[in-house]
């Protein structure tokens, strides 16, 4: 298997970059549960859609895995008490996003069990694809790659269209993070029920796991698994960045694109993160909700890196706490260092979208690389943007402030910030951070 | 107390590569071509070099200072426009009009346009175009390589004082005593009589012309450097090599002895030097694969046809000039199929 795979070319897409992957710090780390935080504070906004609405008052006394909140219509999911304990406060809460939301805030129980006092059993094999999706949207779950887009909303695509296809994406392609590359390994039963399940809901007659090659551990674990009777297969993809995109992941295993400004279902395609189908597989038979996820905590200010089942809710601070820190912390990230979002203190909750904490040391400040030079045309970004852009010209562009043009002539809403330009561009310009600049203020004219 | 943490935007990460090493790196590998230069021509080539450098630097900072740019000269780049201008001027160049290329290169070429990143064309072609056209004479006075005594002694054109004439060298030549020196470069030869000089002359630098018009091997290999390090686009000398070679081959097959041949084309002249280090400047060159190719085989074709219709015996610069010029609508026509881009139906669009 190895000497072969030396000598395969795996499939990917163009373009790309070959970003350090230190992925070796938390890869054989087992997934391990980390001791409650004393408070839980979850965000009724955690995903794509309407924000929940609570259903519990102040003072009121919950369970772990009850309703606490309810979905506000069908573009919106339901939250679920992550821990045994009283309900303090709905108030605003920080989050990484910046603007602080209305949160619920969850007082633990000091001795509260871990085990999950609220389910319902029953047996998925006899649902119907109509009630699988409604049990997807009552469970609250939404895509865990970094998404949160509502699950159920792409098992029902708009009228005319056709899931075909079902991509389970195992790429993991983000520096640091394994919490993927573990689900496919620990939780391979429940991820093979999700894909049935995916499988039932959309109608779809396939469905394609990708994993990068770097992970052919986990890209033969599941190939032992896959039951023979189910149109599954599981595919090595080239290890690069994006490969996760569900752009790109598409582009790789189908050899399609999806339109400019349309949607994956135009294509007959619903992309699911294996975290995601692994939930969906481990708590609809139950009838659970969703009230955990697997987290990594990395990166070189860590002391214990590894990956961690983490309470939705769990303040960032609380699981720093329990990893240990190094003196020189500089920089917190929530996700991937590539797309993540750094907070600006460790009061921000662990919500259904952090697939990681990775944390940044300071870097020396003299570094040659962080000093910003004109744009030289070196055509490095040109070479590295996976939708084929040409950052260089758009970089110039939102200098000159021409945003309209930079939408209109230069495909700017093609751009998913995955930051490859900035990543390779020597003369440090932030390319990324224009961009989102430019098109928050083209939504904001558009308005 | 510790350091409050930091807030960044992503990506979080950053490749390790910046500008300043970029340029510092094709410093680097200028430095064996120079050093040739310097032992073909000995003293008169190294004071040409250090000149054209210093005046160079010393017009960028002049420049950074009055548009208050700040200190533009650390990004490295003006040193590369220095070299590469003295590499291509004849060794014996007055000292004085080499410091009045570096000025106009520097300041026409770059500082005008805005500074680095900017200019539309090499600067220092532009300040070896306007001494062409300045001081025709002395861009096309030859001195032999390899003289006796060129560690110890000056090229006697080299120390003209400034706004005169250029000291004449024939006498100087003469004394040398050398066999068979008729003052005419491996390109003049061709074109004029039609010989050839030895193709493994070419390949080791044994040969006479400008300063960088050296060793074809040594040029090769620098700049491979540089392409293996990723810090120049390979894409834009091999276009440019095989545009030149293919634009000579119909002329060599249907008259061998009247036209060059593809590997003279390739090996004499400054055709090495431009391919890799002046056409594939990274500002004035296309962003685009497909551009920079273009851009590279119009370079080839055009030195060609310089050389074989034109009046001059050497055709780079000029090629690259006008090749730099047509860059930018290079770039626009061969931007990349977006992702996911829908195709127009005819009239639609």
């Amino acid at each position: 298997m190895g000497l072969i795979s030396l000598f395969q070319r795996h499939r990917t897409f163009a373009h790309g970059i070959y970003p350090v992957e230190h992925k070796e710090m938390t890869a054989d780390k087992p997934i391990r549960r980390l001791v409650f935080a004393p408070e839980l504070v979850i965000p009724l906004a955690q995903h794509k859609g309407a924000p929940a609405v609570p259903l519990v008052k102040v003072g009121q006394e919950v369970v772990r895995g009850e309703p606490i909140a309810c979905a506000d219509g069908h573009f919106s999911v339901p939250m679920h008490a992550p821990a045994t304990g009283l309900i303090r406060a709905i108030a605003l809460a920080p989050t990484a996003d910046g603007p602080k939301t209305p949160a619920i805030y969850l007082k633990v129980y000091h001795a509260a069990s871990q085990a999950v006092l609220y389910d319902l059993e029953r047996d998925v094999d006899r649902m119907t694809a109509e009630e699988v999706i409604a049990a997807v949207q009552d469970a609250g779950l939404v895509g865990l790659g970094g998404g949160a887009f509502p699950s159920h909303v792409k098992m029902r695509p708009p009228a005319g269209r056709l899931i075909e296809t079902v991509l389970v994406n195992g790429c993991e392609c983000e520096p640091y993070l394994t919490c993927d590359h573990r689900i496919m390994l620990e939780q391979t039963a429940a991820l093979i029920r999700g894909i049935k399940l995916a499988l039932k809901a959309t109608g779809a007659k396939r469905a394609i796991i990708g994993v990068e090659d770097n992970k052919l551990d986990a890209l033969a674990h599941l190939r032992q698994h896959l039951p023979p009777d189910l149109p599954i297969s599981a595919q090595a993809v080239k290890t690069k960045y994006p490969q996760g995109a569900e752009k790109m992941l598409i582009k790789s295993l189908l050899r399609r694109e999806v339109p400019a400004g349309g949607i994956t279902a135009d294509i007959g395609v619903a992309v699911y993160n294996v975290g995601t189908l692994a939930q969906m597989g481990e708590l609809l038979p139950q009838g659970r909700g969703l009230i955990e996820r697997v987290v990594t905590v990395s990166g070189p200010a860590v002391l214990q890196p590894g990956n961690f089942l983490v309470p939705i809710g769990t303040p960032v601070r609380h699981v720093l706490e329990q990893v240990g820190l190094r003196e020189n912390l500089g920089e917190v990230i929530l996700g991937g260092p590539m797309m993540g979002m750094a907070v600006a203190s460790l009061d921000v909750p662990i919500i259904k979208s952090v697939s990681g904490i990775v944390a940044l040391e300071h870097e020396d400040p003299d570094l040659a690389y962080r000093k910003v030079y004109p744009c030289i045309k070196c055509a490095e970004c040109v070479k590295a943007c996976p939708v084929s852009l040409n950052p260089s010209m758009l970089g110039e562009l939102a200098l000159a402030r021409q945003y309209e043009r930079m939408a209109a002539e230069f495909n700017l809403d093609q751009c998913f910030e995955c930051g490859c330009c900035a990543y390779v561009c020597p003369s440090n310009i932030p390319l990324t951070q224009y961009f989102r600049i430019a098109k928050s203020i083209n939504r904001d004219n558009q308005k | 107390m510790a350091k409050p943490i930091e807030i960044r935007t992503s990506p979080h990460l950053k490749k390790a590569i910046s500008v300043d090493q970029i340029m510092r790196n094709v410093v680097y590998a200028l430095l064996p071509i120079c050093t040739f230069a310097v032992y073909q021509f000995g003293l008169s080539a190294l004071v040409l070099l250090l000149t054209t450098t210093t005046a160079a630097i010393a017009t960028e900072w002049l420049f950074a200072r009055i548009s208050r740019r700040g200190n533009t000269i650390s990004d490295w780049s003006v040193v590369i426009t220095g070299i590469l201008l003295g590499l291509t001027l004849p060794p014996g160049f007055p000292l004085w009009m080499a410091a009045v290329a570096a000025f106009v290169g520097v300041a026409l070429g770059k500082a005008l346009f805005g500074g680095l990143g900017y200019n539309v064309m090499n600067p220092a072609l532009v300040g070896r175009a306007f001494v062409q056209a300045a001081f025709p004479g002395a861009i096309t006075t030859w001195t032999p390589a390899f003289a006796p005594g060129r560690f110890t002694e000056f090229i006697p054109s080299t120390f003209t004082t400034p706004f005169m004439q250029p000291v004449p060298v024939q006498d100087w030549v003469m004394s040398l005593e050398l066999d068979g020196w008729t003052g005419a470069t491996p390109l003049a030869m061709q074109k004029f009589q039609q010989i050839e000089a030895p193709m493994m002359d070419l390949f080791t630098g044994m040969v006479f012309g400008s300063m960088g018009e050296s060793s074809a091997v040594l040029i090769l290999l620098c700049g491979l450097y540089l392409a293996v390090r990723r810090m120049l686009d390979w894409r834009i000398p091999v276009a440019v090599m095989a545009g030149a070679a293919l634009t000579t081959l119909p002329f060599w097959l249907m008259d061998a002895t009247l036209y060059p041949s593809p590997w003279f084309v390739l090996f004499s002249g400054g055709l090495m030097l431009g391919a890799w280090f002046m056409a594939s400047d990274m500002v004035a060159s296309p962003v685009t694969a497909t551009g920079a190719i273009l851009y590279g085989l119009l370079i080839g074709v055009l030195t060609v046809v310089i050389r074989i219709f034109g009046g001059l015996v050497e055709g780079i610069m000029y090629a690259i000039l006008l090749a730099n010029a047509a860059g930018p609508l290079i770039s626009s026509w061969t931007q990349p199929r977006v992702y996911g881009a829908i195709k127009k139906a005819r009239g639609e669009g």
